[in-house]
């Protein structure tokens, strides 16, 4: 017996770049978070080519679902077009071999930091949201084994009281972007750090939507279907940023959520945070034949 | 029911509190030794003694924040049953949230010193799942003025009160709920004398107003002469006498309460 027969021929790399072992923790763990809606679930980060906070647990996540098939699609802020998002994308192309896009109506995945696409998601789509802090208690409690006690125990009296301290603070909810919110009536989560514009996209959304955290190594999920609502008083209403009323003024799309840009004279322009439906605007407008999917958003309104 | 302490026939009312033989050892240091208590709904129990005899340990027990090592602990409410240091660790959280207030001799321990004193008490109605802000905020107020905190500064964070204030919003925060019992660590000590005297006044006038049962620990007879009906004193970890103020002021039995008592006077 040579020693050559009893080891695996050898490879380059592995598909999709994690080890076999590697995609299986992650495929793991992406179940159970499935389970248990909005519940952290700890698993074995590994080392990808890039530095932890940039995205590596999104990536981790990203590279264990590819195959083939799967037409990718990954946006940074909105845009499709920034550095970080450009390499991802094109790391999970050629570690793959999957096609990308930048539409969002023709993608299978979608990474995101901070962002969900203006245009509804539908239920064979999966948004992965790259996650900077998951412990949306850690500003109450700054010790973790404390703070899973009262995840464990659905003690959330600290979380309320923070934002009552907001309210008496400053006379509204501070809380701007990765607003806690409660994950089918259980579990509360910060959705990442996408704005308020978004959180009422994730409720009873129809994609799987998959949050994960590459430095903290925690993974939590959105399955479709799921409830999931801000914490917000009875009495004092959930509010969305004041971008309803604004127009993209490169595309002159409006009623989207929108990236200021301060100009000299000191007054500001705005351009559509969403790059793709910016740029589909301004095709449609000339004269290219685009399709357009249903928007979360009409006129600055939620339509659900 | 069997009979725990030698309690008074005449007395008909059940107990609300009931504890019995309760033994806690902290390494060697023994700071229960078979320790039992009753105490009446409407009354105010006093426990007076040393230094170290115990006191601060009987009021964690009693609020459920330490098992000890043996013994049963009772509270004859509808939606309790049996002994609660068998509790888990959730029901015993939503009990402690829910039915008993506890003020801490330290405010430290009882309250979120940068966060604003109405908040500490909405905290405790948040908790018991309060979620209109303006029902939270009346409530907070309410309380607050019950336990006579000046309402100019509902929204000052304890850090910048003065020690009676801080007090007073410890009281408002335990009484926002109206616990079944209301547990007292030495409330007024480290205060100003006539500071002791005007919250001990609001202690009484509560105590009257809404007949709240009270326990309330102090090394300082005088306290517990103005606000307890009974009197238990404690001495190592012991149960050396117990009984009606009175009684116990006036003719002690105990070698050690004749002690306390004529240096006291
Ligand atoms: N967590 C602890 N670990 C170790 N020993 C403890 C602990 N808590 C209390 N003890 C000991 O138990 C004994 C009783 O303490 P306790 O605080 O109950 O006394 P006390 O009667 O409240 O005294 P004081 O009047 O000074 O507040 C003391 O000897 C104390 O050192
Ligand atoms: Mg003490």
């Amino acid at each position: 017996m040579s020693l050559k027969s009893l080891t695996k021929p050898w490879q380059p790399m592995s598909y999709g770049f994690l080890d076999a072992s590697a995609k299986r923790e992650l495929r793991r763990k992406m179940l159970k978070s499935v389970a248990v809606p909005g519940c952290q679930m700890p698993y074995a980060s590994r080392e990808v080519p890039m530095a932890r906070g940039w995205g590596t647990g999104g990536l981790q996540v990203s590279l264990t679902l590819l195959n083939p098939q799967l037409r990718v699609k990954v946006i940074d802020q909105g845009a499709d077009d920034s550095v970080n998002a450009a390499s991802i994308r094109r790391f999970l192309a050629l570690v793959s071999g999957a096609p990308v896009t930048l539409d969002t109506l023709g993608a299978d995945l979608i990474q995101s930091r901070h962002r969900i696409p203006e245009e509804i998601m539908r239920e064979d789509q999966i948004l992965v949201l790259q996650v900077p802090n998951p412990e949306p208690l850690r500003s109450v409690q700054p010790n973790m084994s404390i703070a899973r006690q009262m995840h464990a125990d659905a003690d959330y009296g600290r979380m309320w009281l923070q934002l009552y301290e907001q309210i008496v603070r400053s006379g509204r909810v501070m809380q701007g972007a990765g607003y806690p919110s409660l994950v089918n009536g259980r579990h509360v989560m910060t959705p990442s750090p996408i704005p308020r514009w978004d959180v009422p996209k994730l409720n009873m959304a129809k994609h799987l939507t998959i949050l994960s955290a590459g430095r903290e190594k925690r993974i939590f999920a959105v399955p479709p279907y799921t409830r999931v609502k801000p914490l917000v008083f009875d009495d004092v209403p959930y509010r969305v940023e004041d971008h309803g009323g604004l127009t993209c003024s490169r595309s002159t799309a409006k009623g989207f959520f929108m990236n200021e840009i301060p100009q000299v004279d000191g007054s500001s322009t705005y351009e559509v945070s969403d790059s793709s439906y910016g740029v589909k605007t301004i095709q449609k407008r000339d004269g290219d034949a685009v399709q357009f999917g249903e928007t979360w958003y009409n006129d600055g309104e939620m339509t659900q | 029911m069997t009979r725990v302490m030698d309690a008074p026939r005449i007395v008909t009312t059940k107990p609300l509190v009931v504890v019995r033989n309760v033994d806690k050892n902290y390494g060697s240091v023994q700071a229960l030794r078979q320790v039992s208590a009753l105490v009446y709904p409407g009354e105010v129990l006093g426990i007076v003694g040393e230094s170290g005899s115990g006191k601060s340990t009987l009021l964690r027990m009693m609020n459920l924040e330490e098992t000890p090592d043996s013994g049963s602990y009772t509270l004859d409410l509808s939606d309790v049953s049996g002994n609660l240091f068998e509790l888990d660790r959730f029901a015993r959280r939503m009990l402690c949230a829910t039915r008993i207030g506890i003020v801490y001799q330290n405010p430290h321990h009882g309250l979120l010193m940068r966060h604003s004193s109405s908040g500490n008490v909405a905290e405790r109605l948040l908790v018991a799942g309060e979620r209109s802000f303006a029902t939270l905020r009346a409530k907070a107020k309410s309380a607050l003025a019950a336990s006579e905190f000046p309402l100019e500064r509902l929204d000052a964070p304890p850090i910048e009160l003065s020690g009676g204030m801080q007090q007073r919003v410890q009281l408002a925060k335990a009484i926002a709920l109206e616990p079944a019992l209301l547990l007292l660590d030495e409330p007024t000590t480290g205060l100003d004398v006539s500071v002791q005297a005007l919250v001990l006044d609001t202690l009484k006038r509560l105590q009257q107003e809404r007949q709240i049962t009270m326990v309330i620990v102090s090394h300082d007879l005088g306290v517990i002469r103005t606000v307890a009906d009974r009197v238990m004193v404690m001495r190592r970890g012991e149960v050396v006498e117990a009984g009606l103020v009175d009684q116990i002021f006036q003719d002690p039995q105990h070698a050690y309460t004749q002690q306390l008592v004529h240096a006291k006077l």
